[in-house]
């Protein structure tokens, strides 16, 4: 009785273990520069098992990357006194200045409805809206507006059947980050699926900063403001004497 | 988002406040054209450059910030010239200045408090359709009858030398612009124009060139290069207050524009001095009346997405 139950077991938590994700990425550091126009990052890795290859079912990669998360306030334009003007607002408490989720199958078959509530894949589950006022009717809304206006802007990505996974072994994708990209550390998960239900899970991060020039005015705008403001005016007040002396010279001569 | 495919071949350039990526001769263009018209008219050019800003796909306060800086420089670059030309009235432009530099600092104010209501975009643009429908239409109107005065008498249109304004105390003596007037009415005019300039991110030029010529009576030759003058500090002090307050001046989206602004507003100054001055008001009317027009058609049309993402406010 007893070793046929740990037989069970080890039948059970054999696929859980028994596969683990080996990872590359092209870049693990995206550096915004002053000629910076968005980046493409290979994400590539192979999986590491001690026993055959479970042949049935097929072994599913799901890729997701997030920026980090902030708050973020939605407003809602409605016709008043002839004009479009902001009437309701809500606050979204939490959600992700970038996300991108690559899966190797329809999203749906590469991962279960459960398991995504249990590890919030999916774009909707990354999107927390804790309370919205009372006299907001339906605050759904607001939540699906910024998940509509961020893949309009290419921030949001859901790239279904976009990893090529080989063997079961070797899984590749890419995913493109726009230009107007939030600095901060984007987690990357990447999690490997048998018939919708993850059996290994692998985190990473991808460590997004501007740097040279525009890390300097950065800084020095939020550390000095008063001297970063100073300096803008110095360089507006030499370019402009400059220009008329250049054009003095010229007419003269 | 403005788009040309013959120029965003590889120039695209990160601005580091703004966090988004644009075309950097596109700004230097944008910059150009925007200058010729300052020099030309005396105007800042924000009113122009401030909704081409947000066309480009510019956050409204980071456009709002850094053009009040561009505005120094191509002021700057345009009042030098009327100086040699001894066309500036610092007397006049010192009072002026004391307002504005009041109204600057209420108007950043009120600029921070509609921004934490979600109100600010709705604030700008119905500030610019109501103030360019107003100057544009009058300023065209009286042109329209200048020109067929002149062209009926063969002489100069007379200014209007007595009206309300000379019955109110403190007068003062404007040599340079002939005037001996109370200085209460350039103090207000000072004041609206500081306001203009904090909530629109303009120089407020063309409100305050009407109003010196047809309020203050002042001559036309020395109008544009006091307001020129007035128009530097205004927007000095406006782009320390946005640097300070809400850190959205944009020094490398700044220094392109004023690239392309100074050079232009040299070109502008020399086409301005060989234009007559009913033709310059009649052009400048017009343009004004075209972005009045743009940006009221705006708000009256149903907007493609009803919705907008803002940072958290209310703190």
């Amino acid at each position: 009785m007893i070793t046929r139950l740990i037989a069970l077991l080890t039948l059970l938590s054999t696929p859980l273990m028994a596969e683990e994700v080996v990872l590359g990425l092209s870049q693990n550091r995206v550096a915004i520069t002053a000629n910076f126009d968005g980046s493409e990052i290979l994400i590539f890795g192979a999986v590491k098992r001690e026993s055959e290859i479970q042949q049935e079912p097929p072994l599913e990669v799901v890729i997701a990357i997030a920026g980090p998360s902030k708050p973020v306030t939605v407003r809602y334009k409605q016709k008043k006194f002839g004009i479009w003007i902001n009437t309701e607002s809500v606050e979204v408490d939490e959600a992700p200045s970038f996300y991108a989720v690559a899966t190797s199958k329809p999203f749906d078959e590469a991962m279960n409805h459960v398991n995504d509530l249990r590890y919030k894949v999916s774009i909707p589950r990354m999107i927390r809206s804790v309370g919205a006022p009372m006299d907001v009717s339906n605050p759904q809304r607001f939540s699906e507006a910024v998940m509509r206006i961020r893949s309009n802007n290419g921030l949001y990505q859901l790239r279904e059947n976009s990893v090529s996974v080989d063997q079961q072994t070797l899984f590749r994708t890419s995913v493109k980050m726009p230009a107007n990209l939030t600095e901060g550390d984007y987690v990357t998960r990447i999690f490997l699926t048998r018939g919708g239900e993850v059996v290994s899970q692998f985190e990473t991060t991808i460590d997004v900063s501007k740097v040279g020039l525009e890390r300097w005015l950065y800084n020095l705008s939020r550390q000095q403001p008063l001297y970063y403001g100073l300096l803008s005016l110095a360089i507006a007040i030499a370019a402009g004497w400059g220009a008329s002396a250049v054009f003095r010279i010229f007419r003269q001569g | 988002m403005l788009h040309c495919d013959t120029l965003t071949v590889d120039m695209q350039i990160y601005l580091p406040i703004a966090e988004v990526s644009v075309n950097a001769f596109l700004l230097l263009g944008l910059g150009g054209v925007v200058g010729i018209l300052s020099g030309m008219f005396g105007v800042g050019g924000g009113f122009l450059m401030t909704p081409l800003l947000f066309f480009i796909g510019i956050p409204p306060a980071v456009a709002v910030a850094t053009e009040a800086n561009q505005i120094v420089a191509s002021s700057f670059s345009g009042v030098l010239a009327h100086f040699r030309r001894r066309s500036v009235d610092l007397k006049m432009g010192v009072v002026l200045l004391i307002g504005g530099l009041v109204g600057a600092a209420c108007g950043v104010m009120l600029f921070n408090y509609l921004k934490s209501m979600g109100q600010v975009d709705l604030l700008v643009k119905l500030c610019y359709v109501v103030f360019l429908g107003i100057i544009g239409g009058l300023m065209f109107i009286e042109s329209l009858n200048a020109i067929r005065r002149s062209r009926k008498n063969g002489g100069v249109a007379k200014r209007k030398k007595h009206n309300w304004i000379h019955g109110l105390p403190f007068k003062m003596r404007f040599r340079v612009s002939g005037l001996y007037i109370s200085v209460i009415p350039p103090l207000i005019v000072g004041f609206c124009v500081g306001v203009l300039a904090a909530i629109m991110g303009v120089g407020g030029g063309f409100i305050m060139v009407p109003a010196m010529i047809y309020l203050l009576g002042m001559p036309t030759k020395v109008v544009v290069g006091t307001s020129l003058f007035q128009i530097i500090f205004v927007t000095a002090f406006t782009t320390l207050l946005h640097a300070t307050t809400n850190y959205t001046v944009d020094m490398a989206l700044a220094v392109l524009l004023l690239i392309g602004g100074v050079i232009g507003a040299q070109i502008g100054t020399r086409i301005g001095t060989k234009l007559k001055a009913e033709q310059l008001r009649i052009l400048l009317a017009m343009m004004v009346l075209v972005v009045c027009g743009k940006l009221a058609f705006d708000l009256l049309v149903m907007p493609s997405e009803l919705y907008s993402l803002g940072p958290s406010g209310g703190h």
